[in-house]
């Protein structure tokens, strides 16, 4: 709870009463672009780190000025090593926020990791090292590292990316000049590429400009990256649209199988799973897939209690009026709003060490569901360093590309673009059981 | 002593509604457990962490019954039973309030008891009044082993600790219970692989994604009730390399040392014979809000002697099996 947090954050009545959830953002960058000095720099600064942590760093520092970097270093192998292990998740709170920073090692292939921490994550912090930018070049050239990360993280449809331009203090008094250049060519790369960049903010992790503290210079009067951050909308904000219910667990109502022991009524059954997207109450007509059998809502519960009403993003227990078999992994939905299908094209990120096989029959999970499914075609594979499209055969660790999948049987899969609970996938390996691949939707393909 | 507090009233300046948030998120876990593995447990320890899993995993499973404001009570029973690694050298209050809590909320309880496998030859102590706490892995294992679980449900925050930092929220663990950090399975979005084969297990951590301020937020928010020893009392100590060390059978004083009676809570409960308290006055969990709001010293540092040891003390504990 630090003091700097809150002092600096004048827009905060707005975001009061609006929004409370924790942002999620994960941070893209290698290593030497100051990814660990800025994790550390927010850290500290938001008073995460607590005494004793900065004494281990101390001691380490043997009289040196402490290396913030250090805060993010992880597991004793990958001290020892240099192996990076995927992500790690690391947390600070001002007084409107909590946040959760996916901090996914800067690893050479990274794109695994990146996939990871993208998923699910609000925003993304793309840190441009303003050392490694021929500044004064016109036009001024992007480091091929900026636009992938760039790239990526849209093609992963992270909903807000942010540049933060480190490193300012290494170029002394020409930090204006060279911010402005810098600015220039990030939003005409954006523009060219179709993003909306969320912000542009000049920082120096290092010596802790404009990280939480608003910069004080008379050429930058925007806000600080932490301030950016403490403004940017979460993506758990309430889908609208018809009501889509993924079942997770079916529960027995323990008070009506007391009635039903005495003869008094049925047993009926509480249907719990996080809406996807819209919302749901007491007499609402709706519709079960993949049965297609119709009922009327009887009662809404969440937590422990019954309620009015719930909707997206909160787990909704859901009584029927009338009893249904429906088990985990089935959908209750508004009538009629179900779209099934058993083949669709997607957008593939391949996590495996083994390659893709297309043919070869894959687990999938999508909802609550497991299903069946296999690769039918890969359309083709991204260029990995300009995410070009190109023709390709196998995917294999790292790679991205665009496939046709066919399922066992008809999901109501939506496009991920509409909704990440309907439009997300992943893929698993029947022999080794490990998490092989992760499937963005984006267009069912009716044969 | 406590009652259930409003947060506003209390912190009118902090945001706390990222707690429904927290909640939301555990509970949609707690759910997936039960609904993805045969034979669940949760691991109740009676520590604060694990009284707030408890008390998630009633919302997700029970009908409350007690009114807003009322110590919470709830109908039915939990889709799982209880498990307790008992070392031999709990606080007996901890003990107590354990016993109490499984009597009022009529769930079953395991214990796996250390001294069993201290008969049986599968823990060797060194010396007999040597900490249990790193022996607890063996017994846990056997546990799970014996009571063939599939799933055990955890108290563990990923803010506690750098190596519980870099674990999933649902772990994957070998036939030899043991986690390996570079096999982890990538967690993307909340599509959860919990598949595996028979004889390995997972450990499910409802609260990862919570902090030890968030815990007493929402204690306070909750009611939730939690042993005594949390809540400020007064105890015989020994000032130990700058820790107040708790004076009992197990810990007794060494030869030049002066015990003397402080004011004390505990901010974690564990194995008697390394779990330290600190030096406060804090009687509810409004005063310990307060109180977590400035300290300056984390958790374990304040209160653990054996992760004092080593950098990754904690990470190799739980390459061996340790939750």
């Amino acid at each position: 709870m630090s003091d700097t947090a809150v002092n600096n954050t004048d827009h905060r009545e707005t975001l009061k009463g609006a929004d409370h959830r924790a942002l999620r953002f994960l941070t893209a960058g290698s290593v030497d672009d100051g990814k660990s000095t800025l994790i550390g720099r927010l850290l500290f600064e938001s008073q995460a780190i607590l005494a004793d942590q900065l004494d281990t760093l101390a001691k380490r520092a043997a009289g040196e000025p402490i290396d913030l970097s250090l805060l993010t270093d992880g597991l004793e192998a990958e001290r020892e090593q240099g192996i990076t292990i995927d992500v790690a998740y690391r947390y600070f709170a001002t007084k409107t926020r909590k946040f959760i920073i996916a901090d996914a090692p800067g690893h050479e292939q990274y794109t695994r990791n990146m996939v990871t921490a993208a998923a699910g994550s609000d925003a993304a912090v793309v840190l441009v090292d303003i050392t490694k930018i021929d500044w004064r070049a016109s036009p001024v050239p992007l480091l091929p590292q900026t636009r992938r990360h760039t790239l990526l993280a849209n093609l992963l449809r992270v909903p807000s990316i942010v540049f933060a331009v480190n490193k300012l203090d290494a170029v002394g008094d020409d930090a204006a000049e060279a911010f402005a250049a810098v600015k220039g060519s990030l939003e005409a790369f954006a523009a060219e590429a179709g993003i909306t960049v969320a912000g542009i903010i000049p920082v120096s992790a290092l010596r802790g400009d404009n990280v939480t503290l608003p910069l004080d210079a008379p050429w930058y009067a925007g806000p600080s990256l932490l301030q950016l951050l403490e403004s940017l909308p979460t993506t758990q904000e309430t889908p609208q649209g018809a009501l889509l219910q993924p079942v997770q667990y079916v529960a027995r109502d323990d008070a009506e199988e007391a009635d039903a022991a005495k003869g008094t009524g049925h047993q009926s059954r509480v249907f719990w799973g996080r809406i996807a997207h819209g919302s749901v109450k007491a007499g609402d007509a709706v519709q079960v897939f993949p049965s297609g059998q119709g009922a009327v809502v009887a009662e809404v519960r969440r937590a422990g209690s019954s309620v009015a009403s719930a909707q997206a993003g909160e787990s909704a227990g859901i009584v029927l009026d009338r009893q249904l078999d429906i088990s985990r992994g089935d959908w209750i939905g508004s009538p009629a709003g179900f779209q099934a299908t058993q083949r669709f094209s997607a957008t593939l990120c391949w996590l495996d060490t083994e390659p893709a096989v297309p043919g070869r029959k894959y687990w999938v999970r999508h909802g609550n569901r497991w299903c069946q499914a296999r690769i039918a075609h890969i359309d083709h594979r991204f260029d990995i360093h300009s995410l070009t499209p190109t023709d390709a055969h196998e995917l294999n660790v790292n790679d991205i590309g665009e496939v046709t999948i066919e399922l066992q049987q008809p999901l109501p899969v939506e496009s991920y673009a509409s909704n990440r609970v309907g439009g997300a996938l992943i893929v698993v390996d029947p022999t080794s059981n490990r998490t092989s691949g992760a499937l963005l939707v984006k267009a069912a393909v009716h044969a | 002593m406590n009652a259930a507090v409003n947060l506003d009233t209390l912190l009118p300046e902090l945001d706390h509604r990222h707690l429904d948030w927290l909640e939301e998120e555990a509970i949609f876990i707690l759910r997936e457990v039960a609904a993805s593995f045969e034979r669940p447990g949760l691991l109740f320890s009676s520590g604060k962490d694990s009284c707030v899993v408890l008390h998630l995993a009633e919302k997700a499973f029970k009908r409350k019954i007690s009114a807003p404001g009322e110590r919470p009570r709830f109908a039915g029973k939990l889709p799982f039973p209880l498990v307790h690694v008992d070392t031999g050298h709990n606080f007996p209050e901890v003990t107590a309030f354990r016993d109490a809590r499984v009597a009022e909320l009529g769930d079953r309880l395991v214990v796996g008891h250390l001294e069993d496998s201290i008969k049986k030859g599968t823990i060797r102590l060194a010396h007999p009044l040597e900490s249990r706490n790193g022996h607890q892995t063996v017994t846990l294992l056997e546990t799970i082993e014996e009571n063939r679980f599939d799933c055990m449900i955890g108290g563990a925050r990923r803010d506690e600790e750098k190596a519980r930092a870099k674990e999933r929220i649902f772990s994957h663990r070998d036939s030899f219970g043991q986690w390996q950090p570079k096999e982890q399975r990538p967690e993307l979005w909340t599509l959860f692989n919990t598949r595996h084969r028979p004889g390995e297990h997972f450990r499910s951590f409802p609260i990862s994604n919570w902090t030890e301020l968030d815990v007493w937020l929402y204690i306070a928010r909750e009611n939730i009730p939690l042993p005594e020893l949390y809540y400020a009392h007064q105890r015989q100590v020994i000032r130990r390399k700058g820790l107040l060390v708790p004076l009992t059978d197990v810990t007794p004083p060494e030869a030049g040392e002066t015990v003397e009676t402080a004011t004390v809570r505990f901010r974690t409960v564990g194995d008697m014979t390394c779990t330290c308290p600190v030096e406060s006055g804090a009687q509810t969990a409004a005063d310990i809000v307060a109180e977590t709001l400035t300290v300056t010293v984390s958790e374990r540092g304040a209160t653990r002697m054996d992760d004092r040891t080593s950098d990754a003390s904690m990470e190799r504990r739980k390459k061996e099996g340790y939750f």
